[in-house]
């Protein structure tokens, strides 16, 4: 499915910032700042993101292809979230379980 | 945009391609389109593959009524000009620019079909709330959206929640409305490729 191969490629492929931060970034989990403001604000309020937060990640050390990928990587980790949870309502809605 | 690399950081090929389409269409290249072309192989191609999927795959929707809800996602978002690049499709797509303008300023009033009112709202809480219920699902279903309309229309929403949510954190300049139309003239006879 393609959401999934999306998903599978971020996640899994090669990439500048590690594996383990793309996921991170993606779960909106375990980041520390200031990273952790700019990936809870895609995710969350992402109107909400400001020059700081970006030039703030930035002076952390992370370059520009690393923080491209970290967003990318927390847009669609909440996107998910979001569809999973709506999948999950319609299954419970409709009583089917199917897997 | 935030990140330069966006903006200019393409390789020599896309560069080319980006000014034979500044040359032709006698417009900006969308930001939109900048960041798909960047590093394509990471997050370009793949979502192109969703979002194309999602408008122009098999639907029980109608291209035009998916355009209408990539729109009114977008609205949902407070992007003003992701609104009138989706509603310069759907109204291409549906020839029918009063049904776009009246979901877009009330989905409730609007006189359109239950179902896809239904679905509009769910797709509405979906964006503002990050969450939808079984009993959100349950009065979708009674207003006679099927399990497939709705599977479908939340592919939608998954591809314009990701997107907006990009065009917010990479701080998307707005376009002219004539690059615009322009952009929904190729996005409808060539789709999201």
């Amino acid at each position: 499915m393609v959401r999934r191969a999306l998903v599978a490629r971020l996640l899994g492929g090669d990439g500048r910032a590690s594996i383990a931060l793309r996921r991170a970034a993606f779960d909106n989990a375990g980041l520390a700042e200031p990273l952790r403001t700019l990936v809870a604000k895609v995710a969350g309020h992402a109107s909400t993101v400001s020059d700081e937060d970006i030039a703030a990640v930035r002076a952390s050390g992370l370059s520009e292809d690393q923080i491209f990928e970290i967003v990318v990587c927390a847009a669609v980790g909440q996107a998910t979230r979001q569809y999973d949870a709506a999948l999950a309502a319609l299954e419970s809605a409709t009583g089917e379980g199917r897997a | 945009m935030r990140l330069a690399i966006l903006d200019r950081g393409h390789s020599f090929g896309t560069k080319v391609l980006f000014a034979l389409i500044r040359a032709v269409s006698r417009h900006p290249v969308l930001d939109v389109v900048k960041l798909g072309k960047y590093r394509p192989g990471f997050y370009g191609r793949p979502m192109q593959a969703v979002t194309q999927a999602a408008m122009r795959g098999p639907s029980v929707w109608s291209v035009g009524d998916r355009e209408l809800m990539a729109a009114f996602v977008a609205g949902t978002n407070g992007c003003e000009w992701c609104v009138r690049a989706h509603a310069a499709v759907a109204e291409r797509a549906l020839g029918d620019r009063a049904r776009i303008s009246a979901v877009l300023s009330d989905v409730e009033t609007a006189p359109i079909e239950e179902p896809l009112r239904a679905v509009l709202r769910l797709l509405r809480r979906l964006t503002r709330e990050h969450l939808v219920t079984a009993d959100d699902m349950r009065a979708a279903m009674a207003a006679g959206a099927t399990r497939e309309a709705i599977e479908d229309a939340l592919a939608v929403c998954f591809a314009f929640n990701t997107i907006g949510r990009l065009a917010d954190a990479f701080a998307f300049s707005p376009a002219s409305s004539a690059a615009l139309e322009a952009g929904a003239r190729y996005v409808l006879a060539r789709g999201y490729r």
